[in-house]
């Protein structure tokens, strides 16, 4: 019991000062690739290549005036911040990031809690997190904010809905809500993937992140052109900085789940390593490995897409969301479902 | 609860029990609309935890996507849409409304200490548990082989209803409101 609880604790603390730093070079990153993309150097002063922004950053944060506005209801107003942040930080529990390791004689496997709901888990999780920004906007007594918690609300309802039913064909391949074994049955070649076999539901899936994470083309909330800047506009110091984080680190977490669900989790796309005869920790390093190039391959392609398309307007995010994107993931779940009846092979799953 | 069950759990309960019965006071005593959704939504999530100690994972994972998720998603955001500054200073209520509510508070209370007598004097949560009634397994079995035709009957009944709320819009729309841009 009390070596459970311990390997839980380390698991815990490791995934989450990893998380972290991914969270704040993020926006090394964010800055960096924008600038090359906009021919200027980006941030360069602080520390080699701008290395040490991050760090900057955070000082800065910590040191700014906290203000709370006068018309804010300072309890939901203190609430909202936190819940966001860790919403976006609980979606993290569930990711399988590697089979497993062994360390002096126990088998360590590479998720903090492979719970055998993993994808409703993340789904719920999902449907929380849109509280923090709705919360914020209305509790921050401004219009502006009120305006960006209410597209919040109304963009979370839309695109929850296509990724949910998108979700349901990887679910009938596999037939187990638990993550792990969705990305085993991923295993031998990337034409074993996901994505290839039900590209649409990737697509789909892929899209709804972006709208979940609240990034460009969807930052509606945000809308820093016409709301100055949505649901956060009243938060200052820390409490935006947390905000900022819950953003980057919503995007740690849906890449994740996009690479273990779509894109063969921790498999290389040509070659099966439990075939190469390594020790169980060699392989589980290696999986880690090819999981964290599969991720920061999305994540910089989350960057990529932010600094190439402008923001949709309000009435075209509610037509993609209702009139494409939703009849597209019901169309993978005729698909997949016939498929299954028919017995292609390519979607046997469970019953290969 | 009995007493053989995990302390871990035994603590997870009391805590979530305490936190459940502040936010259900909340949500009837707060004078403002959003704390009471939000407050409920607490509950709700609560709940979840509940149905977790009584190892009935699909049913707590359910509970916060359907009713903490979605439909109190459409509660807070109308709330917050419709901004009921009124509220905050509602009509106090008369007299027949006190009498009544005291009555209908009185019936349910002893309506809940006759249930709870009746039923066994220790909750027997390790029993309930170790039956595995909670597994997705178990709900599937039941709702798509024991149960598939009330549970398609209750999928038309969905139906049904859904196609009248529309049929209803649609009757409002037929008038073309001057506020709304043509798509």
């Amino acid at each position: 019991m009390t070596a459970v609880l311990i390997e839980a604790g380390v698991k815990v603390a490791v995934f989450l000062v990893l998380l972290l730093t991914v969270v704040a070079y993020m926006v090394w990153v964010e800055r960096k690739v924008s600038a090359a993309m906009q021919d200027r150097p980006g941030p360069n002063r602080v520390g080699p290549m701008g290395l040490l922004q991050p760090l900057a950053d955070g000082l800065k944060f910590l040191f700014k005036e906290d203000i709370v506005p006068a018309n804010a209801h300072k309890p939901l107003y203190l609430l909202a911040p936190v819940l966001t942040l860790a919403a976006a930080l609980a979606g993290f529990a569930v990711i399988p990031f590697g089979s497993s390791i062994e360390i002096g004689g126990r088998n360590i496997s590479l998720a903090i809690a492979d719970v055998n709901m993993g994808i409703l888990y993340v789904l719920a999780l999902g449907s929380l997190n849109v509280y923090g920004l709705m919360i914020a906007g209305w509790a921050s007594g401004s219009k502006y904010s009120l305006m960006g918690g209410l597209r919040a609300g109304a963009q979370v309802i839309s695109y929850e809905l296509s990724m949910g039913v998108s979700l349901i064909g990887v679910l009938m391949v596999t037939g187990s809500l638990r993550l792990s074994e969705v990305v085993q049955l991923q295993a031998g070649g990337f034409w074993h993937w996901n994505l290839v076999t039900q590209p649409i539901a990737g697509l789909v899936f892929f899209v709804a992140c972006f709208a979940e994470t609240n990034r460009l083309p969807f930052d509606l909330p945000e809308a820093e052109s016409e709301l100055v800047a949505g649901y956060h506009t009243e938060y200052s110091s820390m409490k935006f900085a947390m905000f900022f984080m819950a953003e980057y680190a919503h995007m740690v977490t849906v890449s994740a789940l996009m690479a273990a669900l779509f894109l063969g989790g921790w498999h290389l796309p040509f070659f099966d390593l439990q075939q190469a005869g390594w020790s169980v920790t060699a392989i589980g390093l290696t999986h880690m490995a090819v999981f964290a190039a599969k991720i920061a391959f999305l994540l910089v392609l989350f960057v990529w897409v932010r600094w190439t398309l402008p923001r949709f307007r309000y009435d075209q995010l509610m037509d993609l969301g209702w009139k494409v994107l939703f009849p597209l993931a019901l169309a993978n779940l005729v698909y997949v479902g016939i498929g299954i009846a028919m017995g292609l092979p390519w979607l046997g799953g469970f019953t290969r | 609860m009995s007493l053989e069950a995990l302390p871990l759990e035994m603590i997870v309960f009391v805590v979530t029990a305490v936190v459940a019965v502040v936010a259900a006071l909340l949500v009837v005593l707060h004078r403002n609309p959003v704390v009471n959704a939000v407050a409920l939504i607490v509950n709700l999530a609560c709940l979840a935890v509940f149905f977790l100690l009584l190892r009935a994972p699909f049913l707590a994972a359910v509970q916060v996507i359907v009713y903490a998720g979605a439909i109190m998603v459409l509660f807070l955001f109308v709330i917050m849409l419709l901004d009921l500054k009124a509220e905050l200073h509602p009509p106090r209520a008369g007299a027949f409304q006190r009498v009544m509510a005291v009555f209908a508070g009185a019936a349910f209370l002893s309506l809940m200490v006759l249930a709870m007598r009746r039923s066994r004097s220790t909750f027997a949560m390790k029993e309930v548990a170790d039956a595995g009634h909670g597994t997705v397994e178990r709900v599937a079995e039941e709702m798509f082989r024991n149960h598939l035709v009330s549970f398609e009957l209750a999928s038309v009944l969905l139906l049904v209803a859904m196609v009248g709320a529309l049929v209803i819009a649609r009757a409002f729309a037929e008038t073309p409101d001057p506020q709304e841009p043509s798509a």
